[in-house]
């Protein structure tokens, strides 16, 4: 053991704990019966399970491998395949993210830029920010009437936030010697904001971008449950009202690995960003 | 008097003191820079060097007061007036070679890009940067590295006037010396009029034409202007064994520790503070003058 390198020594340990926790959890469920080996009566009235119990984790590894075989089959509004109900998801975070970055970070450059400006909206960020982005559903469907554009909507004023906050933030501390540089080159406003305030506040806007990534993606399952349709968030509820706990238990290990993967994208580009003073 | 390529004209600076009243850093302060000189100011911390600097430079704006170049009052920032500051100020995250062609390109926007580059390359190799450094991050440099890049970057947009402001100060007194080299080296190969601040009196001698003697502040003023009557080109080594060194740099020693306080602190209202110049020149030719110190009527 002393040879190995720290990273190995941490991999061992994460395999050897993922296997202790799934033995645990095989061997902690009873074994049941199947139906064929249950009486008649047994079978009438349900005696022979002792209840609807958590399924092993050999049942999930099953069903994840003939889910993830056949990602994208289509058998009707009630039955499509993860990788179609993880692409709407994808798709509504996308659609809600990209628009909120949109409106976020040249308002959060205004508030950066402008003492008045940051002072004018202050109140309404500060009042607007800790509303549970669920809480603006109701109105949300009432106002717009499609559950679609409303799912994109509560994404969009959860992902808002500390894109707003953070490029404003960002944009304010850029070191006057910076934008002295820029004055005494004789940018423009756009050209400095460009090629000085934005590289300049760029790790503090991506640190910002990904916070939101990991809320827009927290919020849509809930979202999803409530509109329906389709969507990761529709298929745990769906599972659930099915009583399908084994795809239930695969459906939040896929919106864990999603969830990771959305991370690490925005990791990426925070790496990009980043420069050392 | 003929009005110089640079004039600074009763400039006064001004700050509201906290207490409801007036703290007045320097008042009706006026000299002039000919054109090609490289003049530097030396005073003591707090007499208003780096805020005359600021003004120069266009970043801040004097109580009133004007600053003439080539005739025409300046007003705001200008690529005509290059700045070196302090914390050398490169952009992180660029590359040393970036730094500078985003200066050069924005000081000849008619250029093509091979252009900018080779330009901004031959001014860093002036300062004795080449081949992989300047592909580096500043991150990646040592301190006097960064100071080079930030000189290249002022000398390669070739600007009317060159701000210097303090810019060996951060730096330990062996890179100094070097740099100091480099930056004599860059300069005498042109005709840049450049204005430099200091704390360092033997740096001062080594590189000026002229020195401003600032008293102290509050109220400071330019009290003198001492030329430098050593023969270019000038090295480190040689220039102590010319006569007037000493007598130049005791001079200097002498104003800064005696003089510049007892000059300071009075308002004198109206009346326009012009240096009285300092001449000091022990060599043969200028032997019989006596006293060694002579004042120059303007």
């Amino acid at each position: 053991m002393e040879t190995l390198s720290e990273n190995k020594k941490a991999a061992l340990l994460s395999v050897l704990l993922l296997l202790v926790g799934l033995f645990v959890w095989e061997m902690s469920i009873p074994a049941q019966k199947t139906v064929e080996a249950l009486t008649e009566y047994e079978r009438l009235t349900g005696t022979g399970q002792p209840k609807a119990g958590v399924p092993p984790p050999s049942q999930v590894v099953a069903k994840a491998w003939e889910q993830l075989s056949n990602p994208f089959y289509d058998a009707g509004p009630n039955d499509k395949g993860i990788g179609i109900q993880i692409g709407y998801s994808i798709y509504r975070v996308l659609v809600g993210y990209l628009l909120a970055a949109l409106i976020a970070i040249p308002l959060g450059f205004l508030i950066g830029m402008s003492r008045v400006a940051h002072k004018a909206l202050n109140p309404f960020i500060q009042v607007l920010r800790p509303i549970s982005p669920l809480a603006w559903m109701p109105l949300a469907l009432f106002v717009i009437q499609d559950s679609e554009a409303s799912a994109i909507f509560v994404i969009f004023i959860c992902s808002i936030w500390p894109m707003l906050i953070n490029t404003a933030f960002g944009v304010a501390g850029v070191r006057e010697d910076w934008v002295n540089v820029a004055r005494t080159h004789e940018l423009g406003p756009l050209k400095t904001a460009f090629t000085v305030i934005l590289p300049a506040a760029a790790p503090t806007i991506v640190t910002g971008m990904r916070i939101s990534i990991g809320i827009a993606w927290l919020v849509i399952v809930a979202a999803e449950m409530l509109v329906g349709g389709t969507g990761i968030g529709y298929y745990v509820w769906n599972e659930w009202n099915n009583l399908d706990l084994t795809s239930v238990i695969f459906s939040i290990l896929m919106i864990g690995v999603v969830g990771m993967l959305l991370d690490a994208a925005l990791g990426l580009l925070q790496r990009r960003v980043a420069y050392v003073e | 008097m003929a009005s110089s390529f640079l004039s600074i004209e009763r400039l006064t600076q001004r700050y509201p003191d906290g207490k409801g009243g007036e703290f007045t850093v320097f008042e009706n302060a006026s000299f002039g820079i000919e054109k090609g000189e490289f003049v530097c100011i030396l005073g003591h911390s707090g007499c208003g060097k780096s805020t005359i600097m600021n003004i120069l430079a266009g970043l801040s704006d004097p109580t009133s007061g004007v600053i003439k170049m080539d005739g025409q009052a300046i007003s705001g920032p200008s690529l005509d007036r290059g700045v070196v500051f302090q914390n050398y100020s490169l952009l992180p995250w660029l590359t040393t070679l970036k730094n500078v062609t985003f200066g050069v390109a924005a000081r000849f926007p008619q250029w093509t890009k091979q252009q900018v580059t080779d330009h901004s390359i031959a001014f860093l190799e002036k300062v004795g940067l080449t081949g992989d450094a300047i592909y580096r991050k500043p991150s990646q440099l040592s301190g006097g590295m960064r100071q080079r890049v930030s000189i290249a970057r002022a000398f390669a947009n070739e600007p009317k006037l060159l701000l210097l402001d303090e810019p060996f100060g951060a730096l330990d007194a062996l890179t100094r010396g070097t740099i100091q080299d480099e930056l004599i080296k860059v300069w005498s190969g042109t005709d840049q009029t450049v204005f430099m601040i200091t704390h360092d009196i033997d740096e001062a001698i080594l590189l000026a034409d002229r020195i401003l003697l600032m008293t102290n502040g509050p109220n400071a003023r330019v009290a003198e202007s001492v030329e430098i009557t050593l023969p270019r080109p000038r090295t480190r080594t040689t220039i102590v064994e010319h006569p007037n060194y000493y007598a130049i740099r005791n001079h200097l020693v002498q104003f800064l520790g005696e003089r510049s306080v007892l000059l300071a602190g009075e308002s004198v209202g109206d009346e326009t503070h012009r240096p009285e110049t300092v001449r000091i020149d022990k060599t043969e030719g200028a032997a019989d003058a006596e006293p060694l110190l002579r004042a120059v009527p303007k």
